[in-house]
């Protein structure tokens, strides 16, 4: 027999804070027990669904099947009324090359550079951060005392803000910043990293990796974490070597979760803005203008602003991302099929 | 501190190193100085004056040259420890510079001037935090404001989508209609659908709303995420549906069944949604700047983003605020990151 | 009060029929089992009466009013779930009190309810706590109360026992008979138990696959069987059937050749001579004769001290019998089986009962 658990305390905040909610909630009950009535429980259904897909059909849906329209018209109004139907004339602007190996023979170069840069990015971002969080998680996965500790370590600037982060960072990479001292220190001369082409697209691309890597530690670690034990131990009874053991029992088990990833990490770098916007600002020049910044500038910022244009290129980067997601998807169904199989 | 040390760097087994032990403990410690480092070195640069920040090589902690008043002269004077011909080391306040000479009186003779190369001497320094740095935004940019909108945004965006979302969540998960599979899977769909490929049209559907430069713009067309719904149905899958006839059968309105016995049961999801979501607005960046254009709208990363782009970047002040920033993510970081961290394992949502 | 008729009844889900045609009168204050294999459409059955579940077809009336498309909360009928379904986040008290508070009770008459319950049901001890912190038979027992605060004109109850151990089973049915006899309330049991039908049933209600077998009496039931289905699903342990011609016909009366030769004599007509039947005998009914019996060999002897089960070989076929007291016999040997003192049922080739 359990010990008696004593009576209610006197006051409880948690109860005295629910008063007012309690009162409001009993407030619109009436109605909605009117509403139960008279549409019954599909009706109620429909209830609750409504605010959700009401926003959801206004600020998503709505602006996805629209955009359509905008990338068909052209001139600087805001509104589809004013604007005038050209056709396809917004994608043949972007796609109006006398070279398509060279940006520069674009009539809308910029957002080719914006292509050139995005696709480099997401190269290095894709191979970098999954060394890098694969390397990190394995070393997570092992023996280690305080493991909690050192994953809250990496995963710490998951939380920070894009500003954050690329305030942070510029400053670390400014003239007197950090890593300058820290050079300066081993005997080199101090360099303004941000202002040199190669090396603020170097910073844009280690930034990100910085700010995100713990993330994906995080479901890789989940991911090793999931292999049973027991595999391991057999492996050890017949004397299989480590990298061995990586390669036929690791890898192959984890491969659902690098998968998964690699997606997300394709999905994320293609629309890459926030930190390197403030980091870098997408100079010096263009060398770290992304695609989202390009869109985002010829939409609002730009002298001549087009939101034609904007959301002709806003379409274009829609289906590589959906191409992406459904590939997610994918893989996450047959993963789970796999789950199932076990 | 070797109890510490002893603690985290004894091996479990208790056996010797090994080469990977090197690599393992090269990595984790090297990742603790590379991940907090710089966020600590910020932290530090906020209490520096302006002029220590313009110091190359800088220092680790906030100094500033130490000053005296010498009678005579009005303003306090820079004190400096100068090594004399003799060898002999004394501290001089300096009155002039002219090129690499120094013109300096010791401040208990202020009458002799003495001449000395600057090569001899070297400032006395005192550490100094300058919290002017954390009192100056709130005088020199509207930072209350910001920090308001920030809060508010985030707030009532938190609330709004836990409201919103599980409502929607429990219509998805505990009835019967036609239409449920198609309502799913478009709110899956909208994961294909980032604010980057829907911003142009977006912007003017809010601004035919009237939302354009108002705080709702920003708030409303990101609470009806699918990544809430999704969470929140999918622990509402486990509530036994008999509780809920068990309810009905108690005369309870489907309303009543909502609040009184899902909401409180669904309660540990609710509160991971509502972590996720105030990390999220608290962070949002893009959409933001191009609904707000007004100064007194911005929130706390449009204004930090925008004072920190100006040609001439008063660093002390945005080194402050973007600390002041950090703030609620690092104390969600401190208190619930156990709690998250298990919530993008499950789930694998950011 | 509690007056409650299905007349052709039936419900789908999509295109599975999970109840076909169901007509069925259940009298104010009567305790009524339904009994039958599991997936048969017990629970269906009783959550369309709770109205949880719309009939497909069909009428239910309660007390003579049609409440086909009166939603549960109207009925004015309280369920106990087969897993409780106490709302974990409150304590036993606001459990009890959920239900009343919803129909905007007077305060004052919700703290004596829920008092009178407790006394009852001897709960009182744990109001404050969570269904979490009771053991199962508390949580049972909070359950009914939930119920029985609400004074419904009648209880459903499904499989409220399944998750208590055996003991307390036992102790648990013989309070649920006292309170129905107290509260001479309209209840609706559904089980799997064979014991609890019997013993607390007024009328049983068989089903299978979504129809009624049989409704009647325990003992109705238990005496004759309508047919091979009832016959075999009450009575523990089930009827032994042995297969059999008819090979002559008396009047009132008939001789069953059974399989191996065997001759008995049953009270039986309308059938014919030549056609082929099952003999159902309970294994209580058979004993252990001399060398006029039927031969048979044991396979297995299982001696419970009071009684002994031997399970035995005719020719080819299975049968069980109990026979009172302890037996010396050992596996392998030949006995014969009677069945003069028998209670013998039979059924014709469809498995109806003939006679
Ligand atoms: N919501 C539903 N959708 C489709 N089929 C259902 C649904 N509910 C029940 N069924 C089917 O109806 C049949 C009867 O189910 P029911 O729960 O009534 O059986 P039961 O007699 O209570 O069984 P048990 O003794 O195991 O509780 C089963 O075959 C079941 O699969
Ligand atoms: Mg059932």
């Amino acid at each position: 027999m359990k010990a008696d658990i004593p009576g209610k305390p006197g006051f409880n905040f948690g109860d005295a804070a629910m008063v007012p909610v309690r009162f409001a909630m009993e407030l619109v009950d009436p109605p909605l027990r009117w509403l139960q009535r008279t549409a019954g429980l599909g009706g109620m259904a429909t209830f609750f669904l409504l605010p959700n897909m009401l926003i959801f059909g206004i600020f998503v849906l709505l602006p996805f099947f629209i955009n359509f329209a905008y990338s068909m018209t052209g001139g600087a109004a805001l509104f589809l009324p004013d604007r005038n139907f050209v056709g396809a004339d917004q994608y043949a602007r972007l796609f109006d090359c006398s070279n398509y190996l060279d940006p520069n023979s674009c009539a809308e170069d910029t957002f080719w550079t914006a292509v050139g840069n995005t696709g480099w990015f997401v190269l290095l971002q894709v191979t970098l951060m999954i060394g890098v969080s694969l390397v990190t998680a394995l070393i997570l996965n092992r023996d280690l005392r305080a493991r909690s500790f050192w994953r809250a370590v990496f995963f710490f600037p998951v939380l920070l803000s894009p500003v954050v982060v690329g305030l942070i960072w510029k400053w670390i990479l400014q003239r007197q910043g950090l890593l300058n001292f820290g050079l300066y220190g081993l005997g080199f001369e101090p360099h303004a990293w941000l202002n040199d082409r190669n090396w603020s697209f170097a910073a844009a691309v280690g930034v990100s990796i910085w700010a995100h890597m713990g993330f994906y530690t995080l479901i890789l670690l989940a991911g090793l974490q999931a292999i049973p034990k027991d595999l391991y131990e057999a492996a050890e009874m017949d004397g299989t070597k480590p990298t061995r053991v990586f390669l036929r029992i690791t890898l192959p088990l984890l491969a659902p979760n690098l998968l998964v990833v690699i997606v997300l990490v394709l999905i994320r770098a293609v629309q890459i803005f926030d930190e390197v916007y403030v980091l870098t600002g997408g100079g010096p020049g263009t060398s770290t203008l992304f695609l989202t910044q390009y869109i985002y500038e010829t939409g609002f910022a730009a002298q001549l602003r087009n939101p034609g244009l904007a959301a002709a290129a806003s379409i274009l980067m829609g289906a590589v991302l959906v191409v992406l997601t459904l590939l997610q998807l994918s893989l996450g169904r047959s993963s789970e099929k796999k789950g199932d199989r076990k | 501190m070797s109890r510490i040390a002893q603690f985290l760097f004894r091996r479990k087994g208790g056996r010797g190193w090994h080469w990977t032990d090197i690599v393992t403990w090269v990595w984790l410690v090297g990742g603790l100085f590379i991940m907090f480092g710089p966020a600590v070195w910020l932290v530090g640069s906020s209490f520096k004056s302006p002029a220590a920040l313009a110091e190359f090589p800088p220092t680790i902690l906030p100094y500033i040259t130490q000053k005296v008043t010498v009678s005579g002269i009005d303003k306090p004077l820079d004190l400096y420890e100068v090594t004399l011909e003799g060898g002999k080391t004394v501290k001089l306040a300096e009155v002039r510079r002219v090129g690499v000479v120094s013109q300096m009186v010791d401040p208990s003779n202020p009458g002799e001037v003495i001449k000395v190369n600057i090569s001899q001497r070297k400032p006395v320094r005192e550490m100094s935090f300058a919290s002017e740095n954390y009192t100056g935004p709130f005088t020199h940019f509207d930072f209350v404001r910001y920090l308001w909108n920030s809060v508010f945004v985030t707030v009532v965006a938190t609330l709004i989508t836990l409201i919103v979302n599980s409502m929607a969540a429990f219509a998805l998960s505990k009835y019967e209609f036609r239409g449920r599979t198609i309502a799913m899977l478009l709110i899956l769909a909208t994961l294909m659908v980032p604010l980057s490929v829907i911003m142009v049209p977006l912007y003017s559907i809010v601004s035919a709303l009237g939302l354009f430069n108002s705080l709702w713009g920003v708030i409303l067309p990101t609470v009806a995420t699918p990544t809430g719904v999704f969470i929140l149905r999918q622990y509402m899958l486990t509530i036994p549906d008999e509780l809920i006839d068990a309810a009905r059968m108690d005369k309870a309105s489907e309303w009543q069944i909502y609040w009184r016995i899902i909401l409180p049961l669904t309660a540990p999801a609710l509160a991971v949604l509502a972590i996720f979501s105030v990390v999220w607005r608290w962070n949002d960046f893009l959409w933001p700047l191009i609904v707000l254009s007004r100064k007194e709208l911005y929130t706390l990363q449009v204004g930090l983003s925008i004072y920190s782009g100006e040609l001439n970047v008063q660093w002390h002040f945005i080194l402050a605020m973007t600390v002041v920033t950090m703030i609620p993510v690092v104390l969600v970081f401190i208190f619930l990151q156990r709690f998250i961290t298990t919530g993008i394992a499950g789930t694998g949502l950011k | 009060m509690g007056h409650i008729k299905l007349t052709n009844v039936a419900k789908s889900f999509g295109s599975v029929d999970v109840l076909h045609d169901i007509s069925l009168e259940i009298a104010d204050s009567e305790f009524v089992v339904f009994v039958g294999p599991s997936g048969c459409g017990k629970s269906t059955l009783l959550r369309m009466i709770a109205g949880l579940d719309r009939p497909s077809r069909g009428e239910l009336t309660i007390d003579g009013k049609l409440v086909n498309n009166v939603p549960a909360a109207d009925r004015g009928l309280a369920m106990v779930f087969q897993s409780y379904a106490l709302y974990p986040h409150m304590s036993v008290r606001q459990n009890l009190a959920f239900g009343l508070e919803n129909t905007k009770m007077p305060k004052a008459e919700i703290v004596e309810r829920i008092a009178e319950a407790a006394r009852m049901l001897e709960i009182e001890p744990y109001l404050e706590r969570r269904p979490g912190q009771l053991s199962g038979g508390q949580r049972q027992r909070v359950a009914i109360g939930r119920a029985i605060v609400r004074r419904p004109v009648a209880f459903l109850l499904d499989e409220p026992l399944s998750n208590l151990d055996a003991e307390l089973r036992g102790s648990t049915r013989a309070e649920l008979a006292a309170l129905h006899a107290r509260l001479s309330a309209t209840m609706i049991y559904v089980t799997h138990d064979q014991v609890e039908a019997m013993t607390l049933a007024d009328r049983i209600v068989v089903l299978r696959a979504g129809r009624v077998e049989q409704v009647g009496t325990p003992l109705e039931l238990y005496n004759s069987p309508a047919n091979r289905f009832v016959a075999g699903f009450i009575g523990s342990p089930h009827m032994n059937f042995l297969d059999g011609t008819i090979e002559s016909l008396g009047p009132s009366k008939a001789v069953v050749a059974l399989t191996g030769g065997h001759r008995v004599e049953v009270p039986v007509d309308g059938t014919a001579a030549g056609a082929r039947v099952t003999l159902g005998v309970r294994p209580q009914h058979i004993s252990i004769g001399d060398k006029q019996g039927i031969p048979a060999e044991i396979k297995l002897v299982e001696a419970l001290g009071s009684e002994t089960v031997l399970h035995a070989d005719v020719a080819g076929q299975k049968v069980l019998v109990v026979a009172p007291g302890q037996h010396d016999l050992m596996a392998g040997a030949g006995i014969h089986l009677s069945l003069s003192a028998a209670p013998l049922h039979i059924f014709n080739e469809q498995g109806l009962r003939l006679g």
